[in-house]
């Protein structure tokens, strides 16, 4: 059992524990908070890959920031004090079905399929690497989706500010 | 060569007419679109008389014979190269009498009715209707082929029915209407069967070619038979059928009586003069083929004419409303032409009898109109149909009674009248082909005198009844047509028509046969003798004479009970053995079925709409169950 | 085939569980906040598969990485304009409650 083994399995249960807590929680900070821990072993097992910038975009986009504005909205629409109703049994049971369901057969095919692991020498994933190539337009270059989503993050600002605009 | 392509506007004129009048027409004063109307048909008339001096004067004869002229023709529908159908103007002898014949009535009757319709709802209508008829009617006899004649056959069955039914206020109109177009509709139908056999062996619609040669050639030749008949037989019969709806021939007349329901107008011009003499025209268009193709249709042909004349004649003895014994009378004249052109043959003086169906016809519309037009005078003055509101009328209708008394001459046939001469030819005809037919027709002779002579003297002499208010004359624009009309029925007979009209267009001389025309002058004379002894003054004899024939009386007077056969046919047994269960399928069945498909759809519906729950949260988890669905059978089953 | 003596395999374990945690969250809670928590877990554990794929089958290239990333600034895009939404129901309803929200049933 080497510390990598080690890591890798307490980010894992991080991530499922703190997964089952986010959606079984009855108070709705907590459930936040959870979230954001369910992030951060995200983060960890990036970092756990040597994906350090996809670890430093997780942390300051996804727990950073869209955990803080999901903590906003709940403080502007919940009591942070007032508990969730249990739902009702027949729901869980249904969800449970729905989602045990699918995992297992996900899981099933997952399980049975031989991956092809590459043999290329790895490249070197550093910041230069990732600059040259987001904004390059030839050979692996990723200019048409960098700006397409950069448009659609504009869009979605002016949609935000429109629709929570009150009233006309 | 003459160019007769101007005859076009002969039909092109009323349509408009009827199109500027049925639009517009409720925003002319009435008077307008009466004068218009009559204008309109005035054009008409005159362009028809000048086609008809082109014609038989001008135009030069081709070995002495006339020639046919196709002066226009459109191609209307095109379905293939072989299957066109074409509407255009066919010019021979007999169309152009038509048109002629045609033309004058409808123009007397357009302005007749300016006079008589004035103040009526919807005389704006009626002049409309009055030109669409006229229309149709002419479209009929220029036809250049049987699809543009049936078209036009059909459309004359829609202006009857809108004419008939002009009073729809009345349920009595409204069932005229329908039953005159129902009983027309059902031998129409018969119509359409003959065409389609015909063309199907003749692989033609055009007269030209049909009547030509080569259409009798084939015909003659059709070895197809069908229950003993040959195919040409039972085409022309069926073709027949039609024919005999329109003119009203035994046993489809009924419809006829109840046409009178009509304006008087309508009477006179739809069902006396031009539209039930379509059948006629039908029969005279196609006559090479019925005589060299299919002897035993005219052998139907002469006796349901023979047959009808009689029968029609023996009822209008008994009727009296004034306005029924004119159409049973018009029925038994309309048998007299069929008589004539069923026992006809081909070519000169044979063919007599062709010559004389059309002669009478010719000379029948004139004095039927007058007689209609002087019977609507009459009505016009008394304001009833009935002939025991009648009588002693002579003293204050004096135009009319003078009018009236011609035309009741001319049908009983008298010398010089026009009806004598018509009449003489038909029963040479008749001497000289089939001598029962004949003594029909001089019995038949004898009862039109009498019958028309009792009208006579019923209304304009014997005792006057109580009048609300003294009868007088008409203004003169009900008269003038009477006067000329009159003059027409006196001098038509002069024509030298065996000259003009013929079976195979070569003019020929006819001499009047002493031995036929003199008892049938005397025959004539007898009934109005009888008349004069029975209707001159009021007397009981009428009612001992009806009282003797009781129950023979009571059958003629109610026609022969052919109405109630026809009701008992219909409604007992049509009715309830065929329409009832058909009526139970397909309110049960057919209906059923798709009342059923609706219900088990709005049943569905309803079940499932509950699905449709609005909750976010049930349709993730139906699309998510979905996704592993389809992912299941994707993976496995594929 | 093995990193650190990890397989690629458990890497995907991991991310399906998560993805149907999230999955049974979203068809659990009421709350539309808690809905839109599910939903950034369900966009997570994806973006931990194309990550994985990346470094354990195609490590010459960075495709799975730059996904990742554009899936990141998606689920950004798509919270803020969630949580518009959110606050404009909260506006009408007065509570987040999903069951409240069923105008559009047949």
């Amino acid at each position: 059992m080497t510390a990598y083994k080690i890591m890798f399995y307490l980010f894992a249960a991080m991530i499922i524990v703190f997964s089952v807590l986010t959606v079984t929680s009855r108070r709705i900070l907590r459930a936040a908070v959870f979230l954001l821990f369910v992030l951060i072993s995200t983060a960890g097992l990036y970092f756990w890959l040597d994906y350090q910038f996809m670890a430093g975009v997780q942390l300051t986009l996804y727990a950073g920031g869209i955990v803080v504005l999901i903590i906003f909205s709940i403080l502007l629409t919940s009591h942070i004090d007032q508990k969730f109703t249990q739902a009702h049994w027949t729901k869980k049971i249904m969800a449970a079905i729905a989602a045990l369901s699918g995992m297992g057969l996900c899981l099933l095919v997952l399980l049975n399929h031989q991956f092809i692991p590459g043999t290329n020498p790895p490249i070197q994933n550093n910041m230069t690497e990732i600059g040259t190539q987001l904004l390059s337009t030839g050979h692996n270059g990723f200019a048409l989706p960098f700006e397409v989503i950069s448009i659609l993050l504009l869009a979605a600002m002016i949609a935000a500010i429109i629709i929570a605009k009150k009233g006309k | 060569m003459i160019n007769f392509s101007y005859t076009v506007w002969i039909l092109l004129i009323p349509i408009f007419m009827f199109l500027l009048l049925g639009l517009l027409g409720m925003k002319f004063k009435p008077l307008l679109s009466g004068v218009l109307g009559t204008l309109g048909l005035g054009v008409v008339m005159v362009l028809s008389y000048f086609a008809a001096y082109q014609y038989f004067f001008e135009l030069p004869r081709l070995n002495d014979t006339y020639q046919q002229i196709v002066a226009a023709n459109y191609t209307w529908l095109r379905f293939s190269d072989a299957l066109q159908i074409k509407m255009g103007v066919f010019i021979d002898p007999i169309s152009v009498m038509m048109l002629v014949v045609v033309s004058t009535v409808s123009f007397m009757v357009n302005l007749y009715s300016i006079g008589y319709m004035k103040g009526e709802k919807g005389f704006q209508r009626f002049f409309a209707f009055l030109s669409l008829f006229t229309f149709s009617m002419l479209g009929l006899v220029v036809a250049t082929n049987i699809f543009q004649m049936y078209v036009f056959w059909e459309l004359v069955g829609v202006s009857s029915f809108l004419l008939i039914g002009f009073y729809y206020e009345r349920p009595s109109a409204v069932a005229a209407s329908k039953k005159a177009f129902i009983v027309t509709r059902f031998a129409d139908l018969g119509f359409l069967i003959g065409i389609l056999l015909l063309s199907f062996y003749t692989k033609t619609f055009d007269f030209l070619s049909l009547t030509g040669p080569q259409g009798i050639e084939i015909t003659r030749n059709l070895t197809q038979t069908f229950m003993g008949m040959s195919v040409a037989t039972w085409a022309l019969l069926l073709i027949f059928m039609g024919g005999a709806g329109k003119s009203a021939m035994f046993p489809l007349h009924i419809w006829l009586p109840d046409a009178m329901e009509g304006p008087t107008p309508v009477s006179a011009l739809i069902h006396a003069a031009t539209m039930v003499v379509a059948g006629v025209f039908l029969v005279a268009r196609l006559f090479p083929l019925y005589s060299f193709a299919a002897p035993d249709a005219l052998t139907v042909v002469s006796y349901v004419g023979g047959f009808t004349s009689l029968f029609a004649a023996v009822i209008a003895c008994t009727q009296f409303d004034i306005k029924r014994v004119l159409a049973f009378s018009t029925l038994s004249q309309i048998g007299y032409m069929m008589l004539a052109l069923g026992v006809s043959g081909y070519g000169g003086e044979k063919g007599l009898g062709y010559m004389a169906s059309m002669f009478h016809l010719f000379t029948h519309a004139m004095f039927k109109a007058l007689l209609f037009l002087g019977a609507g005078s009459i009505i016009h003055a008394v304001h009833s149909n009935y002939m025991y509101d009648m009588g002693g009328l002579r003293k204050y209708l004096k135009i009319t009674h003078w009018t009236f008394l011609i035309a009741c001459l001319t049908i009983a046939g008298l010398f010089p009248l026009s009806g004598f001469w018509s009449k003489d030819e038909i029963l040479v005809a008749a001497y000289n082909h089939n001598k029962l037919l004949f003594w029909i027709e001089y019995l038949v002779a004898g009862l039109t005198a009498f019958y028309m002579f009792r009208l006579y003297f019923r209304v304009f002499w014997n005792k006057e009844p109580h009048y609300h208010h003294t009868p007088h004359e008409s203004p003169l624009v009900m008269t003038i047509p009477l006067m000329f009309l009159a003059l027409a029925s006196i001098f038509a007979g002069f024509l030298p028509f065996s000259h003009m009209v013929s079976s195979d267009r070569l003019p020929f001389a006819t001499e009047t046969n002493l031995t036929v025309a003199i008892p049938s002058v005397a025959i004539g004379l007898l009934g109005i003798l009888i008349a004069f002894l029975l209707y001159k003054k009021d007397n009981n004899t009428v009612e001992k004479i009806v009282k003797g024939l009781g129950g023979v009386y009571k059958t003629i007077y109610n026609k022969f009970y052919i109405d109630e056969v026809y009701l008992f046919v219909t409604k007992k047994i049509i009715f309830n053995l065929i329409s009832r269960p058909v009526a139970w399928f397909d309110r049960h069945v057919v209906d059923g079925t798709m009342n059923g498909i609706a219900g088990i759809t709005v049943l569905t519906s309803r079940k499932i709409k509950g699905s449709q729950s609005g909750q976010l949260q049930h349709y993730a988890f139906f699309f998510v169950l979905g996704a592993i669905v389809f992912a299941l059978i994707f993976i496995y089953l594929w | 085939m093995e990193r650190y003596g990890i397989p690629l395999d458990h890497f995907l374990i991991v991310s399906t569980i998560m993805f149907f945690i999230g999955i049974y969250g979203f068809i659990v809670r009421k709350n539309l906040i808690t809905m839109l928590m599910s939903i950034e877990l369900i966009l997570n554990s994806v973006n931990i598969n194309f990550v994985a794929f990346n470094s354990y089958l195609f490590p010459e290239n960075m495709h799975g990485y730059f996904f990742a990333l554009i899936v990141v600034a998606i689920a950004a895009a798509e919270a803020s304009v969630a949580i518009a939404l959110i606050i404009n129901i909260y506006r009408r309803f007065s509570n987040i409650e999903v069951e409240n929200i069923d105008e559009m049933k047949y």
